[in-house]
């Protein structure tokens, strides 16, 4: 039962940081159990690739809803990924915050069980159960979001609680009235394969409000404009590998549960769940390239991409098409790894300069060009540049658009592309390159106290470490998609429309 | 069961309906934090009564249990629990400058409710006969006014209990079209409840603590061009 270790490994986690040991404990408790969890995510997904397919053979109370398929494997794989990646990171961003023991017991614990909540989205095959479970990632972030107690961290970490249990609210009756839809057709069991196979025979009415409902609710944790007024604030204000996370993959794990119910909806007698998922997806992607022209803040900038990209993968499952479904899925692959990076390379910037302003950051290359150097491989990635990971995913999806003969869908989801890309590569070129201007504002002043200028500012190893891992992914998938992989992503794409 | 105890059961449940959407406008008016806490554990009991008639009603142990699980999370765990974690004085405050003043809310309020009974009839008719009734209509109306109540106020707790007032309304009209959800998942979701005042208590607490005021509706520093209350505190760093 490795699926259940999966969930065990961050609970015990959770435990065991609590004891009161020396200050390297609760860290190194944390890097060892999201390692372990990659390597057992990592095992799992293999299989599901070779063909084998999981649902838990256990009939005991909750335990027998839990199921993992191709798409759920693939989601969380990237989770693993991301949370291994951002405890390493942590560790040396941490380091240099002098938190107090007890700060940082509270940090692991409620990193281990954020972690926890992401995994079970996946896991669990029982929709109410799911919404639960996605409640829980929001709460559990919550005091992630609010650690550094800031007045900005804090109304950050407000809205991002307030909007996301807003939309949990209407998701929550959605949920209820697909349970009523699934009675109206003659009932089964009340998991992802039950409602797919009573799908034809459920009252239209009800099956299409529960999926707005949902769309919209869990549209408001993903991101999704015009819900997506809180994303900017919470994945700003948090700590950089925490940022990591929210933008990487927690979107990704609801976005999961809202793709779930596009075999439903393709399934019954009459749908409209593409035509409202183009719509949206659109929206979400013109409304970020437009505002990523004028960010003032560089890790504002990587949340309201994450906007973008989450836009880019639901216009792709809107297309409705197995090669839309394919390119979606390398898409969040793609994004999930990319993400993270630009959060880490945002973060060591954070370090070096001690402002999240771009207008107050120059000239970073001169000043430490590993962080500079981090920041235009993220920044060109995250932009979609070849031969990096994301323009892949992007070129699939246009393709599938072009193939599928959606002229206008793709013809505008380019022009977006174009609009993000150059938002972002103008905003990092600036920080990196910009030469310093000659009557230095007064903000100039206070960014140097951090580090004195002519001091060459030395990134903690672990950060370091945490940025190569971090880049292996998107260089490696820029020109190569191993065959394990292609199949996962072939088999979660054919999930999608079976 | 008699046709005509079942009649009664059903005006009964109709009758707790009409109170469960009055305690809902209640919350929107009501200024005093306290008063807007009781509001809300009466929209809880009013919750809990409908579910145990409907459940004598279908002889229905899971509405049963429903009425049960409503009955003791709400009324009793929820205030303790925000006794515990959040400030004391929160209960004393009285919210002055909300967003729209009483009698435009309350317009609002009631277009919603309109709007509503046009979203339910629909869904109602969708379910088998014996599911219809109020129930649908007035559950949509609650979620609509909890979130509605989001917009209007600014205090936390009447923020707070905005949010679970949309889970109460969800599950008003659930307890009519979705019965026989399994009672585990019934008892994670009031558990669910539970964080959300445990985890949002203590945001409160350390607004208070590090920002100094309770009314986080008023806190908007962050945006895309910084605001001058932001400016200002920058320098005075």
């Amino acid at each position: 039962m490795s699926e259940l270790v999966i969930l065990l490994i961050p609970l015990v986690a959770t435990f065991l940081v609590c004891v009161p040991l020396p200050k390297r404990w609760p860290m190194g408790v944390t890097v060892v159990s999201c390692a372990a969890l990659l390597i057992l995510t990592g095992r799992l997904a293999w299989r599901i690739a070779g063909g084998e397919t999981l649902v838990s053979t256990l009939h005991v109370g909750m335990l027998k809803w839990i199921a993992v398929d191709a798409l759920s494997a693939l989601i969380l794989v990237l989770i693993a990924f991301v949370a291994t990646t951002a405890s390493i990171f942590s560790v040396g961003y941490l380091t240099r915050e002098n938190l107090t023991a007890r700060k940082l017991r509270l940090y692991c614990a409620n990193y281990n069980l954020f972690v926890f909540s992401m995994l079970a989205v996946p896991m669990a095959a029982e929709p109410t159960l799911v919404w639960i479970l996605v409640e829980l990632t929001t709460l559990c972030s919550a005091l992630l979001v609010s650690f550094a107690n800031t007045r900005g961290a804090l109304e950050a970490a407000w809205k991002y609680v307030l909007l996301s249990l807003m939309g949990a609210g209407l998701a929550l009756f959605g949920f209820l009235v697909l349970f009523a839809a699934m009675q109206a057709a003659g009932g089964g069991t009340y998991t992802w394969l039950g409602l797919l196979a009573a799908a034809p025979k459920m009252p239209p009415v009800l099956l299409q409000t529960a999926f707005v409902l949902i769309l919209i609710g869990l549209g408001t944790k993903v991101g999704l404009v015009p819900m997506h007024t809180w994303l900017p604030d919470a994945h700003s204000q948090a700590p950089s590998p925490i940022c990591a996370l929210l933008s990487g993959v927690e979107t990704t794990a609801i976005l999961y549960v809202i793709l779930r119910l596009f075999p439903v909806m393709k399934a019954a007698a009459q749908s409209s769940a593409e035509s409202w998922a183009i719509i949206l997806g659109l929206i979400s992607v013109g409304v970020a390239a437009f505002l990523l022209l004028q960010v003032r803040d560089y890790k504002r900038m990587f949340a309201f991409s994450t906007v973008e990209h989450m836009g880019i993968i639901l216009t792709a499952v809107g297309l409705g098409t197995s090669a839309g479904g394919y390119g979606a899925m390398q898409q969040i692959v793609a994004h999930s790894v990319t993400k993270s990076f630009c959060f880490y390379a945002a973060g060591a910037a954070l370090m070096a300069v001690g402002t999240q302003e771009i207008a107050a950051v120059r000239d970073l290359i001169r000043r430490s060009p590993a962080v500079g150097a981090s920041l235009v491989l993220g920044g060109l990635a995250i932009a979609g540049a070849p031969p990096l990971a994301i323009f892949l995913g992007e070129f699939a999806i246009l393709k599938a658009g072009l193939a599928h003969g959606r002229y206008i869908v793709t013809g505008l989801l380019a022009a977006f592309i174009v609009i993000a890309f150059f938002g972002v590569m103008l905003q990092v070129n600036r920080i990196v390159f910009g030469a310093p201007e000659d009557e230095q504002p007064v903000s100039l002043v206070t960014v140097h106290a951090e580090g004195e200028q002519g001091v060459p500012f030395r990134l903690p190893f672990s950060c370091r470490l945490a940025l190569i891992l971090g880049a292996v992914p998107i260089l490696l998938l820029g020109f190569y998609i191993p065959a394990p992989l292609h199949s996962l992503l072939a088999l979660a794409g054919g999930a999608l429309f079976p | 069961m008699s046709d005509a105890t079942n009649h009664l059961l059903e005006n009964l449940n109709a009758l707790a309906g009409g109170l469960f959407l009055l305690a809902a406008y209640g919350m929107i008016a009501m200024r005093q934090v306290r008063g807007c806490l009781n509001l809300f554990i009466t929209q809880s009991l009013l919750l809990a009564a409908a579910a145990a008639l409907l459940g004598l009603r279908h002889h229905s142990e899971h509405l049963y249990g429903v009425a049960l699980v409503n009955l003791i999370s709400k009324p009793f765990i929820v205030p303790w629990l925000l006794r515990k974690t959040s400030p004391a004085e929160i209960y004393t405050r009285r919210e002055v400058n909300q967003a729209l003043n009483i009698p435009t809310a309350l317009l609002i309020a009631l277009a919603l409710t309109i709007l509503a009974y046009f979203l339910g009839l629909p869904l109602s008719n969708a379910v088998a006969p014996e599911f219809r009734g109020t129930n649908v209509p007035i559950g949509i109306a609650g979620l609509l006014l909890g979130a509605f109540t989001l917009t209007v106020r600014r205090e936390a707790v009447p923020l707070l209990l905005g949010i679970l007032a949309m889970e109460n309304g969800a599950f008003f009209a659930g307890i009519a079209i979705s019965r026989d959800l399994p009672l585990l998942v019934e008892l994670a979701i009031a558990t669910d409840g539970l964080i959300i005042v445990f985890i949002m208590g203590v945001l409160t607490r350390a607004v208070q603590q590090h920002v100094g005021t309770t009314a986080v509706g008023e806190l908007a520093s962050l945006r895309e061009a910084p605001t001058e209350a932001a400016q200002e505190e920058e320098e005075a760093k």
